[in-house]
């Protein structure tokens, strides 16, 4: 009798038990769900902020290169011509577009249409050909990064006249404008062709890509060989049950999980302080950044070189090689494909970090693309940063437009490393 | 030379010398029975060459350049007058970098002083006696290293042997980089935390509840009670990561768990690496999402219904901060869930359990060892995370536990107090380093309970 009785018990809770069964199981659904959502949100911010960065607006102006505004001829020496002012024939070329514009802060606003790299790329020109001068010339120019976000249709027109950055007065300028034809959106080189720049429509980031660049040179060169010879030591190399060796394993797992800006620290009061280290520069940054991605490829190059199968090592010693000749021909070039995955993830790591390189100087405001090692620069991540404090709303669209591309790096890196496990995995 | 062309030509010479040394070694073998009587074969003796005439030199080139700097500036300081030296270290060091950035100009003779233009032409002069010496020294090293191991060459030198030993001391070399790493953190941050805390006396720093920095510049009010209190750093530090922790812990373990229990093999093989996809973005970018749309965001849905929400909340950067570490907790999970042994479910499911009854009463029981673990290491994480907090959470320290309202944090503190323009011995800038040290003993002891625990567990079910 007892038993049926607990049979009807179970029974009874078990409608309970199965609706909690599958309650359980949507949690588990949910929390994932909810995971990609996160994801999806913040690359769609991105990419939506950031998509309108890959356009630029440009200006077309007639600008009379006058002998007389200039005050110079195709016979002055290049001194002269080099500092002639072109802004003033830019200038004219407004007024005579505009004519009317009183008082001063309008004039400032008519002035402010196209960029003032616009006196630059004339200059230019002129400087290559000075028989240019008395001509009349079609440009395009920058708009400035106002008119920019204008044109992408940021600015809405139908606030008030005070809560705007643009007044009326110059959306009329930019009617006429686009009534004559004189904007146009075209594809935004300049993102990949100048350094920083404190203004939004001039400022790129190859800068900061040519730092990124020699940094992870410095990384790579210093951490792939000391990581590799690392670990070659304590997987092949190194005594069972010795101090020393505990010591380094401890140390090297430890290293994974310190913050980053706690390298940063180091970076600053060893090497910058102690050693001399030129800050701000791919140097310093890459010194830095090699004791970061150390433990990555370490870790990495001893799983590697841990699954390449002992039978093959024995061959060779009983064939006479050396323990060292050994590894040099048989263990590494195959446990190569793995350490070079680690490798590239440990790179793509050093790429995205930021914190430790502020407190190495490498947030100071570059113009100049970097040439080499020495020279000062940015990185991409700290570009990033730096445009991200920046009150332009056009500089807000550029940093999308930085961070998609140093995601695209990020991908690319990724996809190789998942490549080459894919092309050279092998199960023994 | 500069350093970058030394460098240069010394590879080329080491190139060279490689093949001196191996021909040489076939011109001995020659002589009498041929390649055969050969210890080693040629190219080792090459090797040999290379690194007898590489490694002096290379070293004496570390060395050089690594000191140059402080030996240079040390002569031309003793070069100066006796009352100028005889000036506070601040002065000091003003006037040195005043002279060296005139003699990097290239401008001394316009400059006025006649003492500053004095020591800028010393200093100069000492520059370039110090490059040509490196230069002399390291040459005639590298040519003597190479000479001497060209002259060791016979048939018997047991070149591979010598080879060998010296690359299995790189290699012994390298791996002790790590401690060395190690070395120079603790040192780094212990000595000039030592410094700070002659000007601030330690338990001002650890018990003291106001942070402010700024108003301490002044040298009479160097340790000013109070100014330097980390209390509520560590309190802002600590309310972050524990939102961050309380949005990443269920959405990362029921994921984890889903994914290892429930899912096919094939929403497996997708959902996983899309979710350490969120490992990998870089931070900046979370910050970027944390200040830029999140931190908006909530401040309006707490305006909406009337909650007054600041527009740099902890509560912002907790969830993107939580957001980033899903992934961490998630895979940490998964490892150690999946480590439970089948057998352990097999007999929940013969006494007919289901499977989430399975899951809830054996599996997380027997795998929270390892589960808080993981969570130990996030929170470590959670900790050190820069740049979403520098970037979405707030600047001014008050001590608070309201999630809406703005907080600082240790890192933020220490990005800010060294990334501003200001002498490097204040203890403004000494502060960020004992802040540093906290972090660094924290983190360690996370980790270090965290790994503790998971091996503990892991040697449990093995």
């Amino acid at each position: 009798m007892s038993n049926s009785n607990s049979t009807e018990i179970i029974r009874a809770g078990l409608k309970k038990r199965y609706a909690r069964e599958k309650r359980f199981r949507l949690f588990g659904i949910a929390s994932l769900m909810i995971s990609f959502a996160f994801l999806l949100v913040l690359l769609f911010t991105i990419v939506s902020k950031g998509w309108p960065a890959f356009q630029q607006t440009y200006v077309k102006l007639d600008i009379v290169l006058d002998e007389t505004v200039l005050k110079v001829n195709n016979k002055s020496d290049e001194d002269a011509l080099f500092s002639a002012n072109y802004q003033k024939v830019v200038r004219e070329s407004l007024n005579k577009m505009f004519p009317g514009v009183k008082g001063r802060k309008q004039k400032r606003d008519l002035k402010n249409i196209v960029s003032n790299s616009a006196a630059y790329t004339i200059r230019d020109d002129v400087l290559e050909n000075p028989d240019l001068l008395g001509t009349k010339q079609t440009y395009w120019f920058l708009a400035k990064d106002d008119i920019d976000v204008f044109m992408k249709g940021k600015i809405d027109r139908d606030l008030p006249e005070d809560e705007r950055r643009l007044k009326d007065y110059q959306f009329e300028w930019i009617d006429k404008l686009i009534e004559e034809d004189r904007l146009e959106k075209r594809f935004n080189t300049v993102l990949f062709t100048n350094g920083d720049s404190r203004e939004p429509e001039q400022a790129g980031m190859k800068g900061a890509i040519m730092g990124s660049l020699f940094t992870m040179l410095v990384t790579l060169m210093l951490s792939f060989p000391i990581a590799v010879a690392a670990a070659a030591y304590l997987e092949e190399f190194a005594p069972q049950n010795n101090k020393w060796v505990d010591i380094i394993e401890i140390n090297i797992n430890n290293l994974a999980a310190v913050p980053s800006i706690v390298f940063g620290l180091l970076g600053l009061a060893v090497y910058i302080n102690y050693f001399g280290v030129p800050r701000s520069t791919p140097l310093i940054g890459g010194l830095v950044l090699t004791l970061m991605t150390l433990p990555t490829i370490i870790i990495a190059s001893r799983a590697a070189i841990k699954s390449v199968p002992p039978s093959i090592k024995e061959a060779a010693i009983g064939l006479g090689a050396s323990r060292i000749q050994t590894l040099f021909q048989h263990t590494l070039p195959l446990a190569m494909p793995g350490i070079l995955t680690g490798t590239i993830i440990g790179m793509a790591q050093a790429l995205g970090e930021t914190a430790p390189l502020l407190m190495i100087g490498m947030i100071a405001f570059v113009a100049e693309v970097p040439t080499g090692v020495l020279d000062p620069s940015t990185v991409m991540p700290v570009q990033i940063y730096l445009w991200s404090d920046s009150p332009e709303r056009a500089f807000t669209e550029r940093t999308s437009a930085a961070i998609m591309v140093l995601l695209g790096f990020l991908v690319a890196m990724n996809l190789i490393a998942i490549m080459l496990r894919k092309k050279f995995e092998r199960r023994w | 030379m500069p350093t970058q062309t030394i460098l240069i030509t010394l590879i080329a010479l080491l190139i060279f010398s490689y093949f001196i040394g191996h021909k040489r070694s076939i011109a001995v073998s020659s002589l009498d029975k041929g390649r055969r009587n050969l210890h080693s074969r040629p190219h080792y003796y090459g090797y040999m060459v290379a690194i007898w005439a590489g490694i002096p030199a290379l070293l004496i080139l570390m060395l050089w350049s690594a000191f140059n700097s402080s030996i240079v500036t040390s002569l031309t300081v003793s070069g100066l007058p006796e009352t100028i030296q005889a000036e506070s270290k601040d002065t000091l060091g003003l006037i040195i970098n005043e002279v060296k950035n005139l003699a990097v100009s290239g401008q001394i003779a316009e400059e006025t002083d006649a003492v500053k233009r004095d020591a800028a032409y010393h200093y100069q002069r000492l520059q370039s006696i110090s490059t040509l010496a490196k230069t002399v020294v390291v040459f005639v090293a590298a040519l003597l290293g190479m000479l001497f191991a060209w002259r060791l060459i016979n048939p018997e030198l047991r070149a591979r042997n010598k080879v060998e030993t010296v690359v299995r001391w790189s290699m012994i070399v390298c791996a002790s980089i790590a401690i060395l790493t190690t070395v120079g953190i603790v040192f780094s941050v212990l000595f000039e935390s030592i410094r700070f805390f002659e000007s601030v006396p330690p338990s001002d720093f650890l018990f003291g509840t106001k942070w402010s920095p700024q108003t301490s510049i002044r040298t009479d009010q160097v340790g000013s009670s109070g100014s330097f209190g980390a209390i509520p750093l560590f309190v802002g530090t600590l309310l972050i990561s524990a939102i961050a922790l309380i949005i990443a812990v269920p959405l990362g373990l029921m994921s984890a768990i889903y994914l290892s229990e429930y899912s096919s093999r094939r929403v497996r093989s997708f959902a996983k690496p899309t979710l350490e996809i969120l490992a990998g973005i870089p931070t900046v970018v979370y910050g970027f999402f944390a200040a830029l749309t999140v931190a908006p965001f909530l401040r309006d849905l707490g305006e909406s219904v009337g909650l007054s929400v600041a527009s740099e909340s902890a509560l912002a950067a907790g969830v993107v901060m939580g957001i980033m570490i899903i992934p961490f907790v998630s895979s940490l999970s998964d490892d150690v869930i999946s480590a439970v042994p089948q057998a352990m479910r097999d007999g929940s499911y013969g006494m007919g359990a289901t499977k989430s009854e399975t899951i809830r009463q054996v599996v997380i029981p027997a795998a929270l060892p390892g589960i808080v673990g993981g969570v130990l290491l996030a929170a470590s994480r959670a900790i050190g995370e820069t740049m979403i907090v520098v970037m979405a959470a707030g600047l001014s320290a008050k001590l608070t536990v309201n999630p809406l309202e703005a907080v600082t944090t240790v890192t933020v503190q220490i990005v800010t107090l060294l990334t501003g323009d200001q002498e490097f011995d204040s203890p403004k800038t000494l502060a960020a380093f004992a802040l540093g040290l906290g972090l660094f003993v924290i983190t360690l002891l996370l980790n270090f309970v965290a790994l503790h625990i998971i091996r503990k567990y892991r040697e449990q079910y093995e």
